[in-house]
């Protein structure tokens, strides 16, 4: 069997705010296998954006591992870690978050800048993803220049710019209304059919209807791991889930 | 892609970088001419000391030259000794006083008058007609304006006057030879060169065989020090000052001129730090979130470190090229003010523009834009993500 994209062992990570400890995450273990399409769905501060920044490498836990490919990520140094994000992993966050002083074309060229990609190499991938996500008229306009969803699409594009093996969304539609939202969650079916393994965490109903596999949490911890069954995935019908 | 966002960054917020570029340029423009001034009259009194090659001076014991009317009696005698010495290839005898010449209504003209050898003479440059012979003099267009005198023309001078009677002392006739520009006087100081013979004949028998001042060129090669100790040996009652030493003490007599360039010099270069620290730092401060995300989507510190050090450099170099150009301006404008002090020599600039002057304040500001980035870069790469991220959606 095939190594796993993603596997957590009881993951603890507490916060100090204002003088108290926030358990934002409380022994937390589960494995995402590639190709997976989850969404992580609870309650404001039930710790889903902190449990998608351990996935991410962004934040370590206080105890318990994250394996990402096989790797340790709370062992890795800053360097080796930011490697790991910029190559493994796409973000993508709820207010977008593109540079505004540059064109859609050069916001998901920059990953690729990073990495060391050629230039005609980067700008033929960017227009390519750009078309992908149907903005291939819309590639020398700025992002004040592009509506909510637009600037989503670009995110997704430069997310995608470095093929990671994981792509992970904070709140993707919470900015959006529901019209340029359902957009949205086709376009992450669309990534996911294509073969992208997708963690998405959201209050928005019907993005986390379109995942394969909802997790759900409450004070920290899972409360529910169900997994959707093909035709509910198709349909869009969120009852038809068998847990584990 | 670096260089893209530093130019979209600065460009961003026109009007603050501006306004930061312009406060760099008034500070690199001081910055510019405190180095020119440190160094300008340093260069100014080598290269004025040094253009007639001479190579020693020797004046009356325990004096510099003209630095008081002192003289060296039985000039012809220690004249011949120094050509004597295999190493002096040339000596020039100055002898300083003054003349006077009749004006009408009884009144007179003064002028500095200066007995040279116009042969070996290093005291002035002839721009027009010729050197003096007997029954001739050369003055400097200072003294043919005063005078409404012209090349050629004939006129009466003397070495004393008595301004109660308007009377001259023992008047004598002689020819302008030439029009020259004396390279130790003040521009607008009247002065005029004949024979040393004629200028001793002025003084009268206070001023027979004597002479203020012997300018000394060296064999190429010889050593300045050995001639000097050479010649000390030899006439106990001169001083002689080699132009090295007289170099090293107008460097001296300078110092308070190179202490206060240094220290303004060093106030405009913090003060250009702190411009372009709190400018760079504002911005960071402003785009916390835009950095937490770059570092989130795996762009790395030394990346975003470089961006910010950028940022601060370009706002200092822009700064510094802007001020190159005032300060040189300025440094014009100062050096025309601080020139027309009576009695310095025409040609003593303050504010010298040396490349080399340039390159310092130029590579002084760089360090200090690089500098200036530092902190705030170091702030904006090293932030934590996850909680910037967290407050940012907050």
């Amino acid at each position: 069997m095939s190594e796993p994209v993603l596997r957590l062992d009881a993951v603890e990570r507490t916060y100090h705010m204002g003088g108290e400890e926030v358990h934002a995450v409380r022994g937390v273990s589960l494995t995402i296998e590639s190709g997976e399409y989850v969404a992580i769905v609870g309650p404001s501060g039930c710790g889903k954006s902190t449990l998608l920044n351990l996935l991410g490498a962004i934040d370590r836990p206080d105890s318990g591992q994250v394996y990402l490919d096989g790797r340790d990520v709370g062992t890795l140094g800053d360097g080796e870690a930011t490697a790991l994000r910029l190559r493994r992993i796409g973000f993508v966050f709820q207010r977008f978050h593109l540079l505004a002083a540059l064109n859609a074309r050069e916001n998901v060229e920059l990953p690729m800048a990073e990495a060391g990609v050629g230039r005609a190499e980067r700008s033929a991938r960017a227009r390519e993803l750009l078309a992908y996500v149907g903005l291939a008229a819309r590639e020398k306009h700025r992002p004040p220049q592009l509506s909510g969803g637009e600037q989503q699409r670009v995110a997704i594009a430069r997310a995608l710019a470095n093929r990671p093996a994981l792509v992970l969304a904070d709140e993707p539609t919470g900015e959006l209304d529901a019209r340029t939202g359902g957009e949205i969650a086709s376009l992450f079916r669309r990534l996911n059919d294509d073969g992208t393994t997708l963690v998405v965490v959201t209050h928005d109903e019907d993005l986390a209807a379109a995942a394969k596999r909802t997790i759900h949490m409450r004070d920290g911890v899972v409360v529910r791991d169900e997994r959707a069954s093909p035709l509910s995935v198709a349909t869009g019908v969120p009852a038809a889930r068998s847990q584990r | 892609m670096i260089a893209r966002l530093v130019v979209a960054s600065l460009t961003g917020h026109r009007a603050r970088t501006l306004l930061a570029v312009a406060g760099v340029a008034v500070s690199a423009a001081l910055l510019l001419d405190m180095v020119m001034l440190s160094s300008g009259m340093r260069e100014s009194f080598r290269s004025l000391l040094t253009s007639r090659g001479f190579d020693l001076r020797v004046a009356p014991k325990g004096t510099l030259p003209f630095d008081t009317e002192a003289t060296i009696a039985d000039a012809t005698a220690a004249i011949a000794v120094l050509r004597a010495s295999p190493d002096i290839v040339a000596v020039a005898p100055v002898l300083g006083g003054t003349i006077h010449l009749p004006r009408a209504g009884g009144s007179a003209i003064s002028s500095v008058a200066l007995g040279v050898d116009p042969a070996a003479q290093g005291d002035y440059v002839l721009l027009d007609g010729r050197e003096p012979g007997d029954g001739e003099i050369v003055a400097n267009d200072a003294l043919l304006a005063a005078s409404g005198h012209h090349v050629g023309d004939s006129l009466t001078i003397a070495g004393g006057y008595d301004p109660q009677l308007r009377l001259l002392d023992a008047p004598r006739r002689v020819r302008i030879s030439g029009r020259v520009r004396f390279v130790y006087l003040a521009r607008d100081q009247r002065a005029a060169a004949m024979p040393l013979a004629a200028m001793q004949a002025l003084g009268g028998p206070t001023r027979r065989d004597r002479v203020s001042l012997m300018m000394i060129r060296a064999r190429s090669g010889a050593d300045a020090e050995a001639v000097r100790q050479w010649i000390a040996a030899r006439l106990p009652r001169v001083t002689a000052i080699s132009t090295a030493t007289a170099i090293a003490q107008v460097e001296q007599r300078l110092s308070y001129f190179r202490q206060l360039a240094f220290i303004l010099g060093s106030v405009s270069l913090v003060v250009g730090v702190l411009l372009v620290g709190t400018l760079v730092t504002v911005s960071v401060n402003e785009r916390i979130g835009e950095f937490a995300v770059l570092r989130a989507i795996g762009i790395a510190r030394s990346t975003i470190t470089a961006q910010i050090m950028l940022e601060g450099a370009v706002l200092m170099l822009a700064g510094a090229l802007l001020g190159l150009g005032l300060g040189l301006v300025t440094a014009r404008y100062l050096n025309a003010i601080l020139a027309s002090f009576p009695g310095l020599p025409q040609s003593i600039d303050f504010f010298l523009f040396q490349p080399r002057a340039a390159w310092t304040a130029l590579g002084l500001l760089a360090i200090a834009g690089v500098a200036a980035g530092a902190w705030p870069a170091w702030r904006g790469a090293s932030l934590p993500i996850a909680r910037v991220l967290r407050e940012e959606a907050a």
